[in-house]
């Protein structure tokens, strides 16, 4: 692979999660019933940003849980090698409660399909937003975030790496181009 | 003119290795181990020409199993596997125990114009362990010895009996010797790999155990007879057992014994694949039993190497190791086996080996020796030294598999006379 | 992995990760809809040639867990000696489809010569006296919810250990996993010797401080076959109140199940707050969406 572009600097990814953490308020009205659920990995530690942001600004706490969907992909009956799963812990009720659901890429819209499907079986919350730190395009689904860090239009032979200083030592977004087979 | 010249070959019996020579066959004798005009030329460069091999324990299954095999596929696996004679077990359905069965199947095979064929008769009626068989009119009938094979002697008092009535007519007595009662329903050696596996065991005493009740039986019979008795022991398979039989023969008992191509070439190790292939009755054991039966081979404790040749269908042999019957086919791969196996690989005397499937087994039954010599019956085998795998799906016999499947062997038989005649070729 | 056929050759890392991924099968059994997707589009047997309602009813639980599809097979072993063989009810079964055979027979090996035959996951639901992984892997799990952790723990089995296929599985499993397991029974229901256990015919060695207890079924046939006496089992043998004190206080229970109520185990004790029976039939369904998920996901089909 080929390192192409630099797409977000620490600084400002800290601006876009803590716009997101500003919207997500404003479209819950408050944060009363509004709940934040990371998808595995890096939607983890994304979760946990905005709510402290969240919690800065605000001055209250929002609970966030944390999903695995490999149980809840589409391609486990075809692809060659076995995902580890992980937990899923989601320590509050999700009945009646503003879901956002984070992840760092938002790409063909599968993952977000599936994790929708685990959040229905996990129970019956009254409305569920999705926020992410990048949208590459190219979904395959009809599905769209709610709340995005940054639009980057991509090539399909191009892969986007986000890098978290919890998981990953330092923040920073970076387009990557396949090589040609 | 002779009908078949074999030219420039090796000769091995139980005399030893010479040659190479030419040997000159006709009128069912060798003429001559010096050449002279025949019908036919066989290059015998690079190959061995033995007597032709005798097996004393082989189960062909008519009447009642032709599924399993017959005299057909049997005799012709014999003659592929350079088996001129052959002693067929009594335990078909119905058992072989009457002198007009025995005659039967004689002339049966001798139509069928294979390896020449000895069937044992059972000790006892219908094999049950009971009453005792007819052994004058059955040695008449041209049964070779006397055997409830496929069971056990569970009453000590009826083979002791049947070793008194053989004994005046020269008859062995062949024994499967197990005690059954220690063995219940064992299928494999009892032992830290049969714990480990989980499969029941049957123990190597139950062998030693039964071993050393029929030579004590033997020495009754052997006091009380007129005649002299004779036990022969079928595929032993245990150390301890050798030890016992060894320690008879010192003694002066009249007691021979047979050991197994399995037994020789395979340990209970090959029971973790769990493929029921490789189960045999009695078990096979470990590789402190497989050096000691090679000793054994080596000072004359035991007196012939015998297949116990026991075709099954594949299905059967296909069920679950509780289930699936006992015994595989051997008659084919042998001496190939026993050849590759303990001469070429440990340097096991060639001329005891030879000896092991020629003279040692006919002086268990009585029958001369038969050395390559000027007069001697043109019951011959021709050995190739040349490499080939075992193959199931070629056999003759009708139990197409074989634990030694895939194994490399050299000393296949290329060409196998009986009285002159060929009954197998398999020159390039 | 390709079979779960037993624990020779597996490593501690192997069943860790198993152990993890029953995690959240556990997880997944607590949830309002006890059911994930993951195993859409595959589909399971179970072929139990030996019949046993509980655990074919674990297994195909697991399975529908898991969105799969399952066909079950049961057949009389009377059937298979009227001629109808393993190989060809396996053969019959990979003609529809199947993906992966949850095998149970009354004779060691059935699984693994299944192998030879078949293209699918073979997972051994029990065979004779050799394996009975999945019920060791739950026993496993069970042991860790309530002890924490096995390394350097001492696990009792107690009773029959010669024919169990269950004492065999554990016997392999748990010593992977760190701890130190002890065999004690009448000497004619112990092996000669059985790796990673240490055999004992005196029971209070056994139980001299181990952190748990498990219990084996004394099978009737062992009495009929005059292998042991039933008043002197009970006597020497019977795991009770009074003989636990041997062991460390609130040390667990475990039995395989079904129990013999004061056979192998005082009646009072299956019942006691350290009765783990319930936990461990609870966890084996989470265990067996985990072995079913680690075998039929990323497998060439
Ligand atoms: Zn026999």
């Amino acid at each position: 692979m080929r390192f192409k572009a630099e797409l977000m600097n620490a600084e400002e990814m800290r601006r876009a999660l803590y716009r997101i953490a500003h919207e997500v308020v404003e479209a819950g009205k408050g944060v009363e019933d509004l709940v934040l659920v990371g998808i595995h990995t890096r939607g983890i530690p994304l979760a946990e940003r905005i709510a402290r942001y969240i919690r800065e600004f605000e001055g209250k706490e929002v609970p966030v849980g944390i999903l695995d969907i490999t149980l809840y992909r589409d391609d486990l009956s075809e692809i060659g090698v076995r995902p580890q799963v992980r937990q899923t812990r989601i320590p509050f009720d999700l009945t009646g409660k503003a879901v956002v659901l984070v992840d760092d890429v938002l790409y063909t819209g599968r993952t977000a399909r599936a994790a929708l499907d685990a959040l229905m079986d996990l129970g019956r919350p009254k409305r569920i937003y999705l926020a992410v730190l990048i949208d590459r395009g190219h979904r395959e689904l009809p599905i769209r975030a709610d709340f995005v860090g940054k639009n980057v239009p991509t090539a399909k032979n191009e892969v986007v790496k986000v890098k978290l200083a919890e998981v990953d030592g330092e923040d920073r977004v970076e387009l990557w181009e396949k090589e040609a087979a | 003119m002779g009908d078949i010249l074999i030219k420039n070959v090796m000769l091995v019996d139980a005399l030893g290795e010479r040659g190479p020579v030419d040997v000159l066959i006709g009128e069912g004798r060798i003429l001559s181990l010096e050449g002279g005009e025949a019908q036919r030329v066989i290059e015998g460069k690079g190959r061995f020409l033995a007597p032709g091999f005798l097996d004393l324990h082989a189960h062909l299954r008519e009447p009642g199993q032709e599924v399993k095999e017959d005299l057909a596929t049997g005799l012709r696996a014999a003659v592929r596997g350079g088996y001129t004679d052959l002693v067929s077990m009594p335990n078909t359905n119905p058992p072989v125990d009457t002198p007009e069965a025995v005659r039967a199947l004689r002339k049966k095979a001798q139509a069928l114009g294979l390896a020449r064929l000895y069937p044992a008769a059972a000790l006892t009626q219908g094999q049950e362990g009971k009453t005792l068989t007819e052994a004058g009119l059955l040695k008449e009938a041209g049964a070779p010895l006397l055997t409830d094979d496929g069971r056990t002697n569970e009453d000590a008092g009826v083979l002791a009996a049947g070793l008194l009535g053989a004994a005046a007519f020269g008859l062995p007595v062949a024994v499967h010797a197990e005690d059954a009662s220690l063995r219940r329903g064992g299928v494999m050696n009892d032992g830290p790999l049969a714990d480990l596996l989980g499969l029941p065991g049957n123990p190597p005493e139950a062998e030693a155990a039964r071993v050393a009740r029929d030579l004590e039986v033997l020495r009754y019979a052997l006091r009380r007879a007129q005649a002299r008795p004779h036990l022969h022991v079928q595929h032993l398979s245990t150390r301890r057992a050798l030890e016992l039989v060894r320690e008879a023969k010192r003694a002066g008992l009249p007691v021979t014994a047979e050991a197994t191509p399995h037994h020789l070439t395979l340990t209970e190790e090959a029971l973790r694949s769990f493929d029921p292939l490789f189960k045999v009755a009695p078990p096979l054991r470990t590789g402190e039993d497989v050096e000691a039966l090679i000793e054994g081979l080596l000072d004359g404790t035991l007196d012939a190497i015998a297949t116990d040749h026991a075709p099954h269908t594949q299905a059967e042999k296909e069920m679950d190791l509780l289930r699936a019957p006992f015994g595989i086919p051997s008659l084919e791969v042998a001496f190939p086996l026993l050849y590759t196996e303990l001469y070429r690989k440990r340097g096991f005397p060639l001329k005891r080996l030879v000896e092991l499937f020629t003279d040692g087994p006919r002086k268990v039954l009585g029958l001369p020796p038969l050395h390559l010599e000027v007069g001697a019956e043109a019951s011959l085998v021709l050995l190739d030294p040349k490499e080939r795998p075992v193959d199931p799906k070629a056999f003759a016999s009708k139990a197409r598999f074989s634990p030694w499947a895939g194994w490399v062997l050299e000393g296949w038989p290329v060409l196998t006379l009986v009285e002159g005649r060929i009954v197998h070729e398999a020159l390039e | 992995m390709k079979h779960l056929l037993d624990f020779q050759g597996w490593t501690r890392a192997e069943v860790e990760s198993l152990l993890d991924t029953a995690r959240v099968m556990a997880e997944v059994l607590e949830r309002p809809v006890k059911r994930v997707p993951a195993l859409q589009g595959f589909t399971v047997a179970t072929v139990f040639f030996e019949p046993s309602t509980r655990t074919r009813l674990s297994f195909e639980l697991a399975a529908r867990r898991m969105s799969a599809d399952v066909v079950s097979f049961a057949a009389a072993t009377s059937s298979l000696q009227k001629g109808e063989s393993y190989k060809d009810t396996l053969l019959t079964l990979e003609a529809m489809g199947v993906d992966a055979y949850v095998i149970r027979a009354d004779a060691a090996g059935v699984p693994h010569q299944a192998t030879r035959w078949v293209r699918g996951a073979v997972i051994n639901g029990g065979d004779g006296r050799r394996a009975h992984p999945t019920q060791a892997l739950l026993d496993a799990y069970t042991l860790l919810e309530a002890l924490g952790g096995l390394e350097g723990r001492k696990i009792a089995i107690v009773g029959d250990i010669l024919h169990s296929r269950v004492a065999r599985s554990n016997a392999e499993l748990l010593p992977l996993l760190g701890a130190e397991v002890w065999g004690a029974g009448p000497p004619a229901l112990l092996p000669q010797s059985l790796p990673g256990v240490r055999l004992t015919p005196r029971l209070d060695e056994a139980l001299a401080e181990a952190d748990a207890v498990m219990v084996l079924r004394l099978q009737k046939e062992r009495m009929e076959a005059g292998l042991v006496n039933l008043e002197d089992y009970i006597a020497h043998y019977q795991v009770t109140e009074a003989r636990l004190k041997k062991a460390k206080p609130e040390a667990p229970l475990l039995h395989p199940g079904p129990m013999n109520r004061d056979v192998e185990l005082e009646g009072t004790l299956a019942d006691s707050a350290r009765s783990l029976v319930n936990r461990q039939v609870h966890n084996g369904v989470a265990v067996r969406m985990a072995v079913l998920y680690h075998l039929l996901v990323g497998r060439e089909r």
